[in-house]
């Protein structure tokens, strides 16, 4: 199109853009409700009396109540599971960068691609393939139940990821800068514990923050290793609908209770976060 | 200069080798601990010892096992499913997402990423609120829409969302695209985000409208991007377990019963450890396999 355009086709395309842009900004909206609107459905109903929440049509506009969420902590040993929760997730996720991060690091100097591959391929398979031995290993040595065993057991979930995230990390970090480092004498280790580390933050930041939501998250390990002591969150509200008649408003606290921190944590460290998932599957 | 001090000239080795002891105790013992299982009878509740069998729980399950055969059906059904919504609608929301510069796209990126990191058991309890058969959101729209007038009148009356064996995979999908179309965008976005400019440029140049643009300059340079997405979701979405175990545990009857489903009965229900290690050796084999397939087939198709 070699000709300028008439001005009146101007205006009619200028009009067009404008209803392609309201279009296109309908459609992002209605993306974004269809996302949101679970979790502010939950948010809602945890709010709601048992009343509200099955009342038709569902009232937006209601005097809130706390009930539910007094419930819950009242009634369960609520703070317990919350606590065991913590403990697992951060037990796992700090022996997971204790073990991934010199795993990732040899990795990626080393170019030991057996190695990564072989990490590769646990965090491929099934989950269950290891729990079932994992859960008759642990019963052998009565460990069922304790927080080492689902310790270790959340270790198959944060390791694989750590390392995931942390070998294209590694990678990049030139290596005139360990030369430097070890012409000034420094043994490798030490290299790596006070320059490859410190440099690399970003990174062990994104494998840990993700460690540990997976474990806080994690269901089908605790469900199996976890009993009344070491029970986690997400067992504990899964444990709410095996009664006759389901609380909904508690049942919806309770989950507010546990995304709410990993929503948090999600939405401080967007960069990160995103950072991590979409690790090795961008290049650059 | 102490470049060849012991530590250094051992530290190749050194430094992967606590957590190579760790795999080596919790996953290549176990898995090699599960493979001798899968050849024994071994049952807690039969109250017998475990005896060898050699290979007749695999005869078992490959001749005999018709509820393995209906679970490896639902496991690629639930995945195909699901798998075609999240990329077409990941990719879709991704170029949408590009397409623009706004204000606000941080909030946006922030939506995405909760409905994917929220914890799936609390996603599950929420849905099941939704599917509610009489109370929930989703019936009541389709009422309040007259669009239930209809349903009556074709036949097919209240839909009963995950206690009906007919819709229970469809409406667990459902949750799966909630759950993971974010993760494919998010990648795809990153993906798009790389590519150079030049190519548009040109195609501007040349006249070329959106549609021209998007099939033929922006999908064959993101297709790379969207195989390893859908890779990734593809590797998770056949062991899906969390949304599936907490709303319906395989149900009503085994309607909804995929692989990974029925190994965890077959192990914590019935305690039948020699069969469900080897339903877990076979069910590895797949996840495995059906991987390295793709990981080829795309590796083929870049070359």
């Amino acid at each position: 199109m070699s000709t300028a355009p008439l001005p009146q086709q101007e205006r009619s395309s200028r009009t067009g853009r404008k209803l392609m842009s309201a279009l296109y900004y309908f459609t992002i909206i209605v993306c974004m409700f269809f996302f949101l609107l679970p979790l502010l459905w939950m948010l809602l109903n945890a709010l709601k009396t048992p009343l509200q929440i099955v009342q038709l049509p569902p009232k937006l506009i209601f005097e809130p109540t706390l009930d539910n969420f007094r419930n819950v902590f009242n009634q369960q040993n609520f703070i317990r599971y919350i606590w065991n929760s913590l403990v697992i997730a951060a037990g796992s996720t700090i022996l997971g960068l204790v073990l991934g991060l010199p795993a990732a690091f040899s990795i990626a100097r080393y170019k030991q691609k057996k190695l990564a591959v072989f990490i590769l391929i646990s965090r491929m398979v099934p989950g269950i393939t290891f729990l079932l031995p994992l859960f008759i290993m642990f019963r052998t040595f009565s460990m069922v139940d304790t927080y080492t065993s689902l310790i270790l057991a959340h270790l198959l979930v944060g390791l694989p990821f750590i390392v995931w995230v942390m070998v294209p990390f590694f990678e990049s970090i030139p290596n005139d800068l360990i030369e430097a480092a070890r012409v000034d004498g420094c043994s490798i280790f030490v290299t790596f514990i006070r320059i490859i580390l410190p440099i690399s933050l970003p990174g062990v930041v994104t494998g840990g923050i993700l460690s540990f939501i997976f474990s806080w998250n994690n269901f089908m390990f605790s469900v199996v290793l976890a009993s009344n002591r070491t029970k986690t969150v997400p067992v504990a509200i899964f444990n709410f609908i095996s009664y006759a008649q389901i609380d909904w408003g508690g049942l919806m606290a309770a989950a507010v209770v546990i995304t709410l921190p990993v929503l948090v944590i999600t939405i401080l460290t967007q960069k990160y976060v995103i950072r991590g998932l979409t690790a090795g599957a961008v290049k650059g | 200069m102490r470049t060849g001090s012991w530590n250094d000239r051992n530290a190749y080795w050194l430094f992967p080798s606590a957590a190579v002891f760790v795999i080596l105790l919790m996953m290549v013992f176990p898995l090699i601990y599960t493979i001798y299982n899968s050849f024994t009878d071994w049952s807690l509740t039969s109250g017998y010892g475990a005896s060898w069998i050699g290979f007749r729980n695999y005869i078992e399950i490959f001749t005999n096992d018709e509820r393995f055969w209906g679970s490896v059906w639902r496991t690629f059904y639930f995945t195909v499913l699901a798998m075609i919504f999240e990329v077409v609608l990941g990719v879709l929301i991704a170029v949408l997402f590009d397409a623009k510069d706004f204000r606000g796209k941080r909030v946006v990126r922030s939506i995405f990423l909760m409905a994917m990191m929220a914890t799936p058991v609390a996603i599950a309890m929420v849905w099941m609120l939704i599917f509610e058969p009489t109370a929930g959101i989703l019936n009541y729209m389709i009422r309040a829409t007259g669009m239930q007038s209809i349903l009556d009148a074709v036949g097919i009356g209240k839909i009963l969302w995950i206690t009906d064996g007919a819709t229970v995979i469809p409406s667990l999908v459902l949750v799966d695209i909630w759950e993971w179309t974010p993760l494919i965008s998010l990648i795809v976005i990153a993906g798009l985000a790389t590519l150079s400019r030049e190519p548009y440029e040109s195609a501007m140049v040349d006249g070329a409208n959106s549609f021209q643009i998007f099939f033929r300059i922006t999908l064959p340079m993101i297709a790379p991007t969207i195989g390893v997405a859908a890779l990734l979701r593809l590797v998770d979405c056949l062991k899906t377990f969390d949304i599936i175990y907490t709303m319906t545990m395989g149900g009503p009857g085994y309607s909804s019963e995929t692989l990974n489903i029925y190994t965890y009965q077959t192990s914590f229900q019935y305690f039948n450890f020699g069969y469900a290690s080897a339903l877990l050796v076979v069910f590895f084999a797949l996840v495995l396999g059906v991987s390295l397939i793709v990981t080829y087939l795309r590796r083929g198709l870049e070359n």
